[in-house]
């Protein structure tokens, strides 16, 4: 009896010092395997801005970004944000398209989005973002220029198809792609007038990849790209037989079926006008 | 030149044993199964053997069951009865070696030398089954070995030139053998340059340079337990291959076993080997040494395999019984690197063999029963498993693209029986045999990707869930010796049900630059391989001989298209003389045109061809020490030619001069 008292005695100890260790919390870094691309602010916030590179650059961006107050040095946990990127050229300017800055689930202080930049700014050409937000009912706003140079590889297309709309076709994965079957999303916009970029439903985007430095070798059993619902991205499946440089050669076709723009790769065709680059 | 050609064929023919010696098993009416070539220049044979210092590749062409398919002048893929690497199976004493090269530059017989060999014991069909899984048959090449026997040291050196190809051969060899214990050591050198086709014309990128070392050593434990050791190890650099696009700059093999025997274990067990084996290859193809290439590619390659073997042999009452356990365990892998042309651009990467683990193991038994003076029987069976793995995942991954639902692994059962009776009597003989044996689909033909094929011009893509290849075997031969003559004429017939074959698929986009397109593994409902041997030998008098033999295959699928590689009439005859230590040979080898081609395969009409070589050799004795020399001219008429086996129809080799010593030391 005195043996079994001393083994519950060693038994609830060890379960206590093993509580009290896990309750050790330490404070989350929310942040972590993102980088911070810059921080814009006002006189009472400052927002800082984070991709997975810490950069920008022409094509599909998905930003997360935080809002801080600056005399708490508290991060907001919740709020309204809009964002609204507007590139300016040498006469005109055009904003781009967008999504909505929601709070990404599970974490305390982030919201997401994404903003695809058709163009890349040059010399005398520059993108611009202004960020709106409400807290406690109370309107807030800040901007700043922001740096987006062009992608080393294409990962945009822009284009006029036959029906006079001007499209935006834009790559969203494979950001790692692999020897392998890899799946691969993208979005399509309309581009409505200069402020708006409405989501294109149910079309369809054929995708024929091609390694130019190898004959235009391409890989079997590519999936188109199509949507599960409105509004969603276009997703199929993208075979890679090798590393090195790709070309996915691209067709988007209508509700109808009929191709708006890009041609088949056969013959003496060698690409099609609209593509995506992947180099791994 | 055709005429000299049928003279000699139709004259009567003779002993056979100056291109391949029948071993005497034992000395009752048994025939035996294997034909044996007895290998370098060893014992008393070295006398007679035209070349001594031949390739392995040469000493294994001069079988009817084989022929070579030549790349080059370098590692020739030996054929048996017709069919090649995958459906057969070459070991080196027992030992499982796997290839590391996805195009074939390095069959397991480029590993050794004829410095390492004693013999390779050629069976057909499933007779050869004992080591593994065969169709076509086995070789298995011996290793040379003194054993325990009390010859002491024994030094020897050979040496050799060649004026076609300027091939220069060094040898040594450094033995020692006593009651208890014994050390066989051997080096060998070769060294050759681009050789000439018939009419003095170049063929390009056909040099090569070997080394080649080996060491056997046995003790002795007990009066019937002894244990051996042996190593290989063997590197050949700057391998050219004039039928392919692609060259070798380093081929290198460590190959090494450890044997336990034990004599006499029970009563009535008679004999009892054990071996543990470990062989490694490392194959290095590249095209550094071609100047206009469409895009650099490296093509490196790995074989590993680990295995072993337990046999027992007894007899009881006129019964002959082996049983031979064995297993193996093969890594293999190779990847392509290609260099783009824009300096901007990555390599380009791939795994064409995704590092498949092949296990394999599997259990033969034969008995040969005696069942009278004339009558045996022989009956074999053999039972295994064999499970493939697919160990790297981005390999697996780029296979799933074409087979999405492919599984990791994949496990068959591999079974294989054969029956022979033969009959001895009076100066007849006669054998009957059938057979049934599966095999597995090889690496290549299971998990090749984009496998560039340089005949056809297709890149091979491998079939995962490829079903077991299996054949029904039939053969028999019927043979006439008499003092002075023996004929023989045997034939085999193999029915392959699920006959592996590349067949072209139109939706696939080839890799390779210039390809002609894409060949995924398929199998045909059947295919069918006939084969036909004749030999004729006559002794003329004491001092002269003739022999001869001719041969005939034939292949077809189930739509009566012909089979790629197919042998074409093919004749050899030899006029020989000998007196004392002089000795003397006039031959003469050709085809007619190979007319049953395979245009699929990329195969044209091969013409008819004929050469003649002539050879004489003499031995010397210098105080005490022996020397023999042999010299020959091989296509004395240097004929411009290529068989059916020259990948691509690179020509043969035109006129050639040799010389080779072989020198005693003591």
């Amino acid at each position: 009896m005195k043996l079994f008292k001393y083994i519950s005695l060693l038994l609830v100890a060890a379960v206590a010092s093993c509580s009290t260790d896990s309750e050790d919390l330490k404070p989350v870094n929310e942040t972590e395997g993102l980088l911070k691309i810059q921080t814009i602010e006002n006189e009472t916030h400052e927002a800082e801005l984070y991709s997975e590179s810490g950069g920008l650059q022409t094509g599909y961006n998905k930003m997360v970004l935080r809002l801080r107050n600056k005399s708490t040095r508290e991060f907001v946990q919740d709020a309204e944000i809009e964002w609204n990127p507007m590139m300016h050229m040498e006469t005109k300017q055009h904003s781009a398209p967008k999504s909505k800055v929601s709070k990404i689930p599970g974490t305390n202080t982030l919201f997401e989005g994404y903003i695809v930049f058709q163009m890349p700014e040059n010399d005398t050409e520059f993108w611009h973002l202004s960020l709106n937000y409400s807290l406690d009912g109370k309107d807030y706003s800040m901007e700043d220029n922001i740096s987006v140079p062009a992608s080393k590889k294409r990962r945009i297309a822009v284009f006029q198809g036959t029906d006079d709309v001007k499209y935006i076709l834009a790559l969203v994965e494979p950001t790692n792609p692999k020897i392998a079957t890899n799946n691969i999303s993208a979005a399509l916009f309309r581009m409505e007038n200069m402020e708006s970029f409405p989501v294109v439903n149910n079309y369809r985007i054929l995708i024929d990849p091609r390694m130019p430095g190898m004959d235009n070798h391409s890989s079997p059993n590519n999936v188109p790209l199509i949507q599960s619902e409105a509004g969603e991205l276009y997703k199929g499946k993208l075979n890679l037989t090798m590393s090195g440089y790709w070309k996915i050669n691209l067709q988007v076709e209508n509700p109808e079926g009929e191709v708006v723009k890009g041609e088949k790769v056969e013959g003496t065709t060698e690409a099609s006008s609209i593509f995506f680059e992947l180099e791994f | 030149m055709k005429k000299l050609a049928f003279i000699l064929l139709l004259c009567p023919f003779f002993r056979n044993d100056l291109v391949a010696q029948e071993k005497e098993i034992d000395t009752t009416n048994y025939i035996p199964m294997k034909e044996i070539i007895v290998i370098g220049d060893k014992g008393a044979v070295s006398q007679k053997t035209v070349k001594s210092l031949a390739t392995v590749d040469e000493y294994l062409d001069r079988s009817s069951k084989i022929s070579m398919i030549k790349r080059g002048a370098y590692a020739w893929e030996p054929m048996i009865n017709g069919m090649a690497t995958e459906r057969t199976v070459i070991t080196i004493d027992g030992m499982r070696i796997f290839s590391a090269c996805t195009d074939k530059m390095d069959p397991v017989t480029s590993y050794v030398e004829i410095s390492n060999l004693s013999e390779a014991s050629i069976s057909s069909g499933q007779e050869g089954a004992e080591y593994g899984a065969t169709i076509g048959g086995a070789v298995n090449m011996e290793l040379h070995k003194t054993g325990f026997t009390e010859s002491g040291w024994n030094i020897g050196l050979s040496s050799g030139l060649e004026s076609n190809g300027e091939q220069k051969i060094a040898g040594a060899k450094l033995d020692y053998a006593e009651d208890s214990f014994f050390l066989n050591t051997d080096f060998m050198y070769r060294d050759a340059e681009n050789y000439y086709a018939g009419g003095n014309q170049e063929v390009q990128y056909s040099r090569f340079t070997k080394y080649n070392f080996s060491a056997v050593s046995g003790l002795r434990l007990s009066e019937h337990q002894t244990l051996q050791g042996s190593l290989i190890f063997d590197k050949a650099t700057d391998v050219g291959y004039p039928a392919l696009p692609m060259d070798v700059s380093s081929a290198e093999a460590v190959i090494t076993s450890l044997k336990y025997e034990h004599h006499k274990p029970l009563d009535y067990i008679d004999h009892w080997e054990t071996k543990i084996y470990f062989n490694s290859i490392e194959h290095i193809m590249d095209d550094s040494q071609r100047p206009d290439v469409p895009i650099r590619m490296d093509m490196p390659g790995w074989s590993d395999t680990y295995g072993f073997y337990s046999k027992i042999n007894t007899s009881l009452k006129g019964h002959e019984i082996k049983v031979n356990l064995n297993s193996f365990y093969n890594k293999s892998l190779a990847e392509m690197t290609m260099f783009p042309n824009d300096p901007n651009e990555k390599e380009m990467f791939m795994f064409t063999w995704p590092d498949v683990r092949t296990f394999y193991t599997g259990i033969f038994m034969e008995d040969r029963i005696r069942l009278n003076d004339y009558l045996h029987l022989n009956l074999s069976g053999s039972l295994g498993s064999q499970t493939n793995r697919v160990e790297s995942k981005p390999g697996l991954q780029s296979l799933r693209i074409f087979y999405p639902e492919m599984a990791e692994k994949n496990q068959r059962v591999l079974a294989a029986a054969s029956s022979k009776l033969q009959l001895q009597k009076k100066h007849f003989s006669y054998t009957l045999g059938i057979g049934y044996g599966e095999r597995a689909p090889s690496v290549s033909e299971g998990y090749g990707f984009y496998l560039f094929n340089s005949f056809d011009g297709f890149d091979y893509i491998g079939k995962p869930r490829l079903s077991n290849e299996r054949s029904v075997e039939l053969n028999t031969s019927v043979g006439f010796t008499k003092k002075r003559w023996s004929i023989k004429a045997s034939g085999s017939y193999f029915h392959i049900n699920n006959y592996i074959l590349g067949k072209p698929d139109a939706a696939l986009s080839p890799m390779t630059i210039g390809a002609n397109g894409v060949k995924v593994y398929e199998q045909l409902e059947y295919a069918s391989l006939f084969n036909t041997h004749l030999s004729l030998d006559f002794l003329i008098d004491q001092h002269w001989n003739f022999n001869g033999k001719a041969i005939y295959n034939l292949g077809r699928d189930h739509n009566n298209e012909n089979l790629p590689l197919v042998q074409p009439f093919t004749y050899y005859s030899a006029l020989q003389f000998q007196k004392g230590f002089f000795s003397a040979e006039a031959a003469v080898e050709g085809a007619l045109k190979q007319s049953d081609f395979s245009e699929e395969f990329g195969e044209n009409e091969t013409p008819a061809y004929a050469v003649v070589n002539l050879s004489a050799s003499q031995i010397l004795y210098l105080n005490q020490q022996k020397m023999t020399i042999k010299v020959g001219a091989e296509n004395l008429f240097d004929t411009y030619y290529s068989t059916f086996s020259d990948w691509n129809n690179i020509p043969r080799r035109g006129r050639n001069l040799f010389v080779n010593l072989n020198y005693v030391v003591f």
